[in-house]
């Protein structure tokens, strides 16, 4: 078994090890290593295109983690108060919001925003003063609407299961204690949730920052680094193309550690 | 005095729900009927949607059966798969790994998943493409294998991208497990072999269906995998939707697959849920 275990870990970790060692590559071989070079990651950083593509990703990914997280949060906190009945519907819709698939996600977008937006587009052409009425269309914002859903649901899920794993007790001594129901957040409720809440912010972001398939149908004329990435494979496979890869596992593993961190102190105690 | 305190903790509450009460709504519930809508419509000659209402497009599922025989083959295939690979591994991170070495052997099955699932397929389309195995297996005199743009490939994909999400949920009903049971099947003289048949794998099933269900509902809606190791050989209904949207532009036969595709989606999770239901509670499974 340990064979077996130890055979998994290597098949895991070898592929992205070696796209990380080949980024390293002075030639453009994908077999032979014919010496050491920094110069594609060079190449990388200094193309254009790509710095675009990683500008836009960060705006779609820290908006969306930000809005995310702070509606996801507030929801967490709030469904501890409403009737069963609207627990129920709220969890319905957001085991949906992580159940449907992502390509469904980006075409029930795609359909509903094109067709308001065509109506929004006539009715503002029609009342607009100037000769040039402002057009609305895809771009960031219905990546962030997109994104967000599914990442609100995550955060709301996350620090749900926080609040649960918190002592009732600790809450009803501050109010015994005179805390208005304020400073019983502030003070008790609020630091408690905070590793869980930060931990949703950096999943939210990962999710969105490596999301391909939701952004391709939304994104309009705008690119994400999943949509660069994705197309210059299919230009072909170029040592340009590992480094850009080795850096986008690299953010994306110093992210999911830290949000492991974040949460460590309730995985130690289950 | 009362009545005015009721009203504003209702008011707070409604506050803190609203929002995401409202994103749900307007980014889930609308578009879905939307896409339901347009379904039922008809495709406009310079393609987009002509309102109607005509099951025509439901009709013609039949013309891209293709993608979904592959799709409804391969998802439950690659879900086995994973389990037969990832049920040894979280046996052994639950029961027979060290403790001092659990979190990090843990943190290492579950780091891989958050890592761009296109980086991870790209790095087998580079070793199974022409310059990277095949190429290594020429230099050993093994010539013209084909590796990459085969149902293998994309079964290989399928292991690779989703083994972390298979092995996390068996892991956790494994660790849960109250080892006093094994205990005492051994002491009432019960070989290894049927504790582990008799005790340990009914318990750890609404683990293993709760993987089973992720990982069959995820591939059911997979694009990346099929495109990039199937090179359009291995046709998913995610690929079909793609190019019915952003290629073709037939939007009203497009959203009917979808539709069709979220059915298929919602009775797999019933079937899973009917079955985990049936042994023991389920339980909240740690993705992270």
């Amino acid at each position: 078994m340990r064979a077996l275990v130890t055979f998994v870990y290597v098949f895991l970790y070898t592929p992205i090890v070696l796209i990380v060692l080949f980024a390293f590559n002075s030639g453009r071989s994908a077999s032979e290593f014919t010496g050491f070079s920094t110069q594609w990651f060079g190449k990388a950083l200094s193309n254009a295109f790509l710095m675009d593509a990683l500008e836009n990703s960060l705006i779609v990914g820290l908006t969306s983690a930000a809005l995310a997280t702070v509606f996801g949060t507030m929801a967490a906190l709030g469904l501890e108060r409403v009737s069963p009945r609207t627990r129920a519907v709220f969890d319905a819709l957001f085991a949906a919001a992580i159940v449907v698939p992502g390509v469904v996600i980006g075409i029930a977008t795609l359909v509903a925003l094109v067709e308001v937006f065509g109506i929004a587009n006539s009715v503002i052409a029609s009342v607009w003063p100037g000769a040039q009425p402002p057009r609305l269309q895809l771009g960031f914002g219905s990546i962030i609407a997109a994104h967000g859903l599914f990442t609100m649901a995550l955060v709301t899920m996350i620090v749900k299961a926080r609040i649960a794993s918190l002592g009732r007790d600790i809450v009803e001594a501050s109010s015994d204690l005179y805390a208005t129901p304020m400073t019983t957040f502030w003070q008790i409720v609020f630091p408690q949730i905070l590793p869980s809440v930060l931990a949703g912010f950096l999943l939210a972001f990962t999710f969105s920052f490596d999301d391909f398939i939701i952004a391709f149908f939304v994104a309009g004329s705008k690119t994400t680094l999943p949509i660069y990435v994705f197309a210059s494979i299919r230009r072909g496979v170029t040592p340009e193309i590992n480094a850009i890869a080795a850096m986008v596992l690299v953010a994306s593993l110093i992210l999911i550690l830290s949000a492991r961190f974040l949460m460590r102190d309730r995985t130690a105690t289950q | 005095m009362a009545l005015q305190q009721e009203t504003r903790k209702k008011l707070v509450t409604l506050a803190l729900v609203g929002p995401a009460g409202l994103w749900l709504f307007v980014f889930l519930v609308l578009p879905f009927i939307a896409m339901v809508v347009f379904a039922f419509g008809k495709r406009a000659p310079e393609g987009g949607y002509q309102p109607a209402f005509t099951f025509e497009q439901f009709a013609n599922l039949g013309s891209r059966a293709a993608a979904f025989v592959n799709t409804l083959m391969l998802a439950p295939v690659g879900a086995l798969a994973c389990l037969l690979i990832a049920y040894p591994v979280a046996y052994y991170l639950a029961v027979k790994a060290s403790p001092r070495h659990r979190l990090l052997l843990v943190s290492l099955v579950v780091v891989p998943f958050w890592t761009s699932l296109l980086v991870r397929t790209y790095a087998w389309m580079y070793l199974l493409g022409a310059r990277g195995i095949p190429h290594l297996l020429e230099l050993l005199g093994i010539e013209n294998v084909r590796l990459i743009n085969t149902p293998g490939a994309v079964l290989l994909g399928i292991v690779y991208g989703y083994l972390p999400l298979m092995i996390m949920p068996i892991y956790v009903s494994l660790e849960k497990l109250d080892r006093r049971l094994l205990e005492a099947s051994a002491d009432l003289g019960a070989k290894p072999v049927s504790t582990f048949f008799g005790i340990t794998v009914p318990l750890s099933l609404p683990g293993v269906m709760t993987g089973l269900a992720l990982v069959t509902i995820l591939l059911l809606g997979e694009y990346l995998i099929p495109q990039l190791l199937g090179g359009g050989k291995v046709f998913f209904i995610g690929n079909a939707l793609v190019d019915l949207f952003l290629q073709s532009r037939n939007w009203p036969f497009g959203s009917a697959i979808a539709v069709t595709l979220v059915v298929v989606v919602v009775i797999v999770l019933m079937i899973a849920m009917r079955i985990a239901w049936r042994f023991a509670g389920t339980r909240q499974v740690d993705l992270v």
